[in-house]
Formats: structure tokens, sequence, C-alpha cells
């Protein structure tokens, strides 16, 4: 029962934070100068003043802020995120459109970096002498210096344009047929370049992070009395040391839906990946304001989900956290 | 009886101890030289290399060492190496001057909410969620395209979705030294709640925001350089970052242009971090030996 009441608290206090995104991204929205008026203007080469009137009363324009901001968040709350003037579609189809590029990058560069990470990690705390550690250190440094379009574009100059092993840009060569397997080849192809550049970021953090916690749980008295029965060194890392070094991992790879987002825009720019990165660049230097805020909502929503989630991972691997409320 | 004599008693000021705890660290006070070497190029080089780096000044694309310029030019025929002094300066003072308003940010919110708990706690606390849940790149994209391009404007959007970091480190550290006997005394003392936060407990808990608000002058730098690269940057003002973004579309033709820049940050933001590893270290003899 204490579960559910610990999850029913957590999800209206999401909910609560998500409506406090949604008037902090309204208000910002309103205190620019220029209105959704002047982008629809805009876009039909230029409308007098009357006209303005006119559009500014249909969209409740004239109304005051705080009436314009309930409208808002009660439009918002029964999924309705609005139309694009600029794209002339509505804004829950444009993001949905986008989101599965978006989605296969981060993921599958997310769980590589998580993976490689941990083995890495894994692999130089049990060697601490060897040549893994300064592997660790290296990436560690790398990682957090290089400013990651441009290790995306080092890798698109060595990998696309001196030696052509990979495409340039896109997502997938409409000029390519054949059935699913083909295609899906095709895909995983154009995706090696920006997921080696999205992951580089993270691997050097879980890399870093697993070394340490790693190291520390060795050293500690269980992980000596397991050795000391006679356990293989294997048996130790992977039932006893592993499983404890883990949650610190797991708990900064969920502290990094932000960023990973950040990532997602730079990455998708560089390798024009056809995703919700560029969908919201786009959308920033053309103003289209409704774009705009539904792109800022949904990425809100997607960390506040992933916090949760989080939550609840922690709470199957880690026994201790259960005990808290 | 002489030897003995000339032994100084080991009574040091924390701050040579911490220098010394900082000298031994030989990757920071390497990051440190670089670092001052920057600083330097950057303050200097604009009056010792004369020319806007705006000016074109011989044909686009010459490679690096032809016709006498070092970098060579770039997609408009600008010299490179003029442009990467003067991005020096720019990128610097926005990576500094972008954690001076974080870590302001981040020291009064983590500060009130650690001094006085209760409701005033719960109210910052909730507002620093709100402000990390918010994607930080996207949502200082909008505000440089809302309020215009300005160095300003660019500066406090990188401040104002950086500093929950900084006031829950600030928060911490208060909570713990609120408690600690030497704060007590002074309450029992009279001194008011004001010189205590700044005079007491402030200055005690400096030494792991210090190392954060170094590490913070990085990721600014590398913050600007990714808005910049997305085009979202002042026109009139040349970062390392712009440079790259202006440059991104002819790297057949010039790669150079967009690595060298590239290069020049990545040592800078290296730099810094080495140098906040060294702080880390000095300040926080504690933390390293765990």
């Amino acid at each position: 029962m204490a579960i559910f009441m610990t999850i029913l608290q957590r999800l209206t206090y999401a909910a609560l934070l998500l409506i406090a995104v949604l008037v902090l991204n309204f208000t910002m929205m309103n205190l620019a100068p220029g209105d959704v008026a002047d982008t629809i203007a805009a876009s039909m080469g230029g409308a007098d003043a009357e006209l303005m009137d006119k559009i500014r009363a249909e969209y409740g324009l004239d109304q005051p802020f705080i009436v314009q901001l309930g409208a808002y968040i009660g439009r918002v709350l029964s999924f309705d995120l609005g139309y694009s003037y600029f794209y002339n579609a509505p804004v829950t189809e444009l993001i949905f459109e986008r989101l599965p590029a978006t989605l296969l990058l981060v993921i599958v560069a997310q769980v590589l970096a998580l993976v490689i990470g941990v083995l890495l990690g894994v692999f130089s705390a049990r060697h601490p002498n060897g040549v893994a550690k300064y592997f660790v250190t290296l990436f560690a440094l790398f990682g957090y210096a290089a400013p990651v379009f441009w290790t995306g574009i080092l890798l698109l100059i060595g990998f696309s344009l001196k030696i052509p092993l990979f495409p340039v840009a896109g997502m997938s060569d409409v000029t390519i047929e054949g059935g699913f397997f083909v295609k899906a080849l095709d895909i995983a192809h154009h995706m090696v370049l920006p997921v080696i550049t999205l992951g580089s970021i993270f691997l050097a953090l879980y890399s870093r992070l697993s070394r340490a916690s790693m190291l520390e749980v060795l050293g500690s008295d269980y992980v000596r009395t397991a050795k000391a029965k006679g356990l293989s060194p294997r048996e130790v890392t992977l039932k006893h040391a592993l499983k404890n070094a883990l949650p610190p991992v797991v708990t900064l790879a969920g502290l990094q839906f932000s960023a990973v987002i950040s990532g997602a825009v730079l990455v998708e720019t560089v390798f024009s990946w056809p995703g919700l990165g560029q969908l919201a660049l786009t959308s920033i230097l053309a103003r289209d304001t409704p774009t705009i805020l539904g792109i800022l909502f949904f990425s809100a929503l997607v960390v506040i989900i992933g916090n949760l989630l989080t939550d609840l991972v922690m709470r199957m691997i880690d026994p201790r956290v259960r005990g808290r409320a | 009886m002489k030897m003995i004599e000339d032994i100084p008693p080991k009574a040091r000021s924390p701050f040579s101890e911490a220098f010394e705890m900082f000298r031994r660290n030989h990757a920071a006070v390497i990051g440190l030289v670089i670092l001052l070497s920057i600083i330097a190029i950057a303050v200097i080089g604009p009056l010792v290399y004369p020319g806007d780096p705006f000016d074109m000044v011989w044909i686009p694309f010459t490679p690096p060492g032809e016709q006498g310029y070092l970098m060579g030019t770039d997609y408009l025929g600008r010299d490179l190496l003029s442009l990467l002094i003067h991005g020096a300066k720019v990128s610097l003072t926005i990576g500094i001057s972008a954690a001076v308003v974080t870590v302001t940010i981040g020291i009064t919110v983590g500060a009130l909410a650690g001094f006085y708990r209760g409701w005033v706690e719960e109210v910052l606390m909730r507002l620093t969620e709100l402000f990390q849940v918010l994607p930080t790149l996207l949502f200082s994209m909008v505000i440089v395209s809302l309020f215009g391009a300005s160095l300003m404007m660019i500066t406090l959007a990188i401040g104002l979705v950086s500093w929950p970091a900084v006031a829950r480190i600030t928060r911490a550290e208060f909570m713990r030294i609120r408690e600690l006997e030497y704060v007590t005394a002074a309450r029992a003392g009279g001194v008011k709640n004001g010189r205590l936060i700044f005079s007491v407990i402030l200055p005690n808990a400096l030494p792991p925001i210090i190392v954060q608000a170094a590490l913070m002058v990085g990721s600014a730098i590398l913050f600007e350089a990714g808005l910049s690269f997305l085009g979202l940057t002042d026109p009139n003002v040349a970062s390392w970052g712009q440079i790259i973004g202006s440059n991104r579309e002819y790297i057949l033709d010039a790669s150079y242009t967009v690595t060298v820049p590239g290069v020049a940050i990545f040592i800078t933001v290296l730099a810094i971090s080495l140098v906040g590893d060294g702080l880390n270290d000095a300040l926080n003899p504690k933390l390293r030996q765990r």
C-alpha cells in the first residue's frame, strides 16, 4: 500500500511541476516582443492594423494575460499543443513525426555509452595498474572538454569526406530499394557517426563513475569475505561487486535526460538527422511560437518522466532506496 | 642545537597550505600555465596583432602558412589567426561572466534555502527543481532568439539554466555548517542573520562552490560555443564557436577553419577542468581521500 501512496505522491508532484513549466514557458514567450499575429502577418506578406486586430481577436490575443495563460494550460492538458502557422500542421503531429528518429539516435547512443562505459570502468578498476586506467582518464577528459558538435565535424571530415566509409548526412538513402532488412541496415549505416558523437560525452561520464564506484566497492569488507571464501575473481566482480557499484551509475544516467536533449540538438544539426532537435532549431529561428512551446513542453515532459522511471529502476535494483519514502 | 632552532614552528596560513596542495598536482599546474597563456593572448593579443578580425585580408580558403597568414583565411577571406585571438577574448569573457551569474544566483538561492529552512527552503527548492527539468540548451536558445542575441543576453541565458547545481551544493553546505558549534556560538553572541549568512557561514561553505565555479567557466564556454554554432549569436562578435558555425558548410574546401577553433575550445576547457581538479585537491583535502 505504501508503495502506491508514494507513486501517487510522485505523480501528483510531477503533474504540478509540469504545470509550473507551462506557466514559465508561456510567460517567457509573452514577455518577448512580437506575438503570433506578427508571425501570421509575416507569412501572409504583411497585414494592416485592422487585420492584425482581427487576427489577435480570433486567437484570443486581446484577452488579459491570465486568461490566455489559463486557456493555454487547458488546451495542453487536453493534449492539444496548437497549430503551427509556419509548418501548416498541428504541433502534436510535427513532434510525433520526428520523435522516432530522435528516440532511435538517443536510445542507441545511451545504451551503448552505458554498456561500454560500465565495462570499461569495471575492467579498469579490476586492473588498477593497467592501460585501461589511462583510457578512462583520456576518455573522461576528452568527453568533458571537446564540444560535441566539433567531435561530430571531426568524425565527418575523417570518416565521411577523407575516407568515405559513412554517409555525410541524413538518416536513410531514398534510392535504396529492398526489404525491411536492407532498409534497417541502411539506417544503421547512417547512424554510426551520430551515435558515436552523441555517445562520446556520456561514455566519458559513465566510465569514470563506474570505475570510481567499482574501486570503492572492491575495497569493502564483504568483497574481501567473498574472496576469502574462495569465489573466483569473476564471480566476485559480477555477483557481489557490480551489483553494488551500479546504483550510482544508474542515478547519474537518469540525471542526463536534459543533457541528452541538448546533445541531440547539436548532433542532429551536424549530421542533418531529421529529428526533434532539427525541428526545434528551425522553429526557434523562424519564431514559430506554437511549435517552440510544444517542444519545450514535450522536452520537460520527457525529463520528468525520465526522472520518475529512474526512481522506479533504482527501487528495483537498490533495496536501500525502497526503505526511504 | 642550532638545527632545532632553525626549524620554524609549523603555523602556516590556510592559503599557503592550499597553494602547496595545488602545486603537488602537476596536471593542475600545467593546466594553470596553459590557462594563463590563453588569458594573456586574449588580453594582449588584440593590441599586438593589429587589424579588425572581420576585414577581408586575402583570397578565401588560403591554407595555413601561405601568404604570411599563419592560420590561413576563412570562407570570407578573413585572417583566421586574428579571428582566433579576438575569439579568445569573447569566449573567455562569456565563460567567466556566465559563471559569475550562475554562482550569484546559485549561492543566493542555496544560502537562503539552507539557512532559513522551513517554507523558504520548500519554495526555493521547488524553484530549483523547476529549472532542473527544463531542457537547458533549448531553453537558452529560445531566450536568445526571443530577446536578442547580444553577449549580455547569451550570458544571462547560460546563467539562468545553469544555477541549480550551485544552489544544491550551497544549500547542502549551509545545512551542514549552520549546525556546527561556532555558528551556534556566534548566534548566541547576538550576531544577526545577515552577518551569520555572509560572514560566518558563507566563507566556510566556499571551497566546494569555488571548485564548481571554476568548472562552470568551462561549461559556459562550451555552452556558448554550442549556441553560436547553431547561429544563435551576436553576428558582430567572433567567438570560437561562431567561427566554427559560420565555416561549417565549407569543411570540404578548408577543414582547418573548423578544426583549429575547435582545438582552441578543447584546450581551454581542458585546462580549466585540470585547474578545477587541482582546486578540488587544494580546497577539499578530505574529499580527495574518499
